[in-house]
C-alpha cells in the first residue's frame, strides 16, 4: 500500500474517520494526565518558584507552533510537486491550529517572562522570530481567504509557506545563532544532554516526565485537529463542486 | 485543592486560563464548522439525488 493512496479524498476521509477517535482519546488523556501531574504533583523550582508550572503549556505549544509550520511546508511541497489537493487542504487546515499554538506560546511566554525577566516583552531573537512566525500564520490564513480560485490560492500560500519556513527554523534556532537576549537556550530536548557530551543545566526529571506527557498530548491534539479540519476542507471543496455542477445543469 | 502557588498564583493561573480559553475556542470552532459543512453537504447531495 502506498502513502499516495491517501491523496484520494475518499480514502483519506474513510481512514481518518477510523483513526480519529483513538487520536482524540489518547491526546485528551495525555493532556489531562500531564497537566494534572505537572500542576498538582510537582514541586516548585528553586529559582522560578511555582511559575515553573507554566512549562507544561508553554514548551509543548511552542514546539508544536514550529512543527505545525514544518508540517505545512511538507504538505505545500507535495502540492507544488505532485499537485495532490488533499495535501494543500491539509496545509490550509493546519494553519489556524499552528496560529493558535503560536499565540499560546507568545501569551504564556509573556506571562512567564514578567515575573522572571521583569518585562512582558523584549525584542530578543527568539521572541521576535516567534512573533514574525505568528504574523506569517495570519498572512497565510488571510491569503487562502483572499483568493477565490483554490488552485491559485494553494500555489501562492505554498510559496508563502516556503518563505515563512525560514522564520520557523529561526524561531527554533535563534538562541544558537545569536548568543544574546533573555530567552534561555534549549534545556528540555538536547542530544548532547542525552549522550552526556553536554553537561550544562537541563530540566530535572521531576518536571521532564509530566512535560513529556503534555508534549505527546499536544502533538496528538494537533494531529486530531488537522485530520478533522482537513475532512471539513475536503467536504467544503465538494460542496463548491456540487453547486457548480448544479448551476451548469440548471 | 489548588496547590499553594505563593506570590506567583496570579501568573500561573492566568497562563493556564489563557491556554484553556484559546484551546477550547479552537476545538469548539473546528467542531462547529465541521458539523455545519457536513450537514450542508448531506443536504446538497440529497437534493441532487432527488432532482436526478
Amino acid at each position: 500500500m502506498s502513502l499516495w493512496e491517501y491523496a484520494n479524498p475518499k480514502k483519506f476521509l474513510t481512514t481518518s474517520e477510523r483513526v480519529m477517535p483513538y487520536v482524540w482519546a489518547v491526546s485528551l488523556t495525555c493532556l489531562l494526565v500531564g497537566v494534572v501531574w505537572g500542576f498538582f504533583f510537582t514541586p516548585d523550582d528553586y529559582k522560578q518558584g511555582s511559575t515553573v508550572k507554566i512549562i507544561y503549556l508553554h514548551v509543548p505549544a511552542a514546539l508544536m507552533a514550529i512543527n505545525a509550520w514544518l508540517m505545512m511546508l511538507v504538505a505545500s511541497l507535495i502540492w507544488l510537486i505532485r499537485r495532490h489537493h488533499v495535501s494543500a487542504l491539509a496545509a490550509r487546515a493546519a494553519a489556524p491550529v499552528g496560529g493558535v499554538l503560536t499565540l499560546i506560546a507568545l501569551v504564556t511566554g509573556a506571562i512567564w517572562g514578567q515575573p522572571m525577566w521583569g518585562t512582558w516583552w523584549e525584542w530578543d531573537p527568539r521572541l521576535t522570530s516567534f512573533l514574525i512566525l505568528f504574523l506569517f500564520y495570519l498572512g497565510y490564513i488571510a491569503l487562502w481567504e483572499a483568493i477565490e480560485d483554490p488552485d491559485t490560492a494553494a500555489d501562492l500560500t505554498s510559496m508563502l509557506c516556503l518563505v515563512g519556513s525560514v522564520f520557523a527554523l529561526l524561531s527554533r534556532y535563534a538562541v544558537n545563532f545569536w548568543n544574546q537576549g533573555l530567552h534561555q537556550g534549549a534545556s528540555v530536548m538536547r542530544v548532547g544532554a542525552i549522550t552526556g557530551s553536554d553537561t550544562s543545566e537541563k530540566v530535572s526529571n521531576v518536571f521532564f516526565y509530566p512535560l513529556l506527557t503534555c508534549i505527546v498530548g499536544f502533538v496528538l491534539l494537533f494531529v486530531a485537529l488537522v485530520l478533522y479540519r482537513t475532512g471539513t476542507e475536503i467536504r467544503a471543496r465538494r460542496i463548491k463542486a456540487l453547486l457548480a455542477r448544479e448551476r451548469i445543469a440548471s | 485543592m489548588i496547590p499553594d502557588l505563593g506570590k506567583y498564583s496570579d501568573t500561573v493561573l492566568s497562563a493556564y486560563g489563557a491556554t484553556i480559553v484559546l484551546l477550547l475556542a479552537l476545538v469548539l470552532l473546528s467542531l462547529w464548522r465541521g458539523r455545519r459543512v457536513r450537514a450542508e453537504m448531506q443536504k446538497l447531495e440529497e437534493r441532487m439525488r432527488r432532482n436526478g
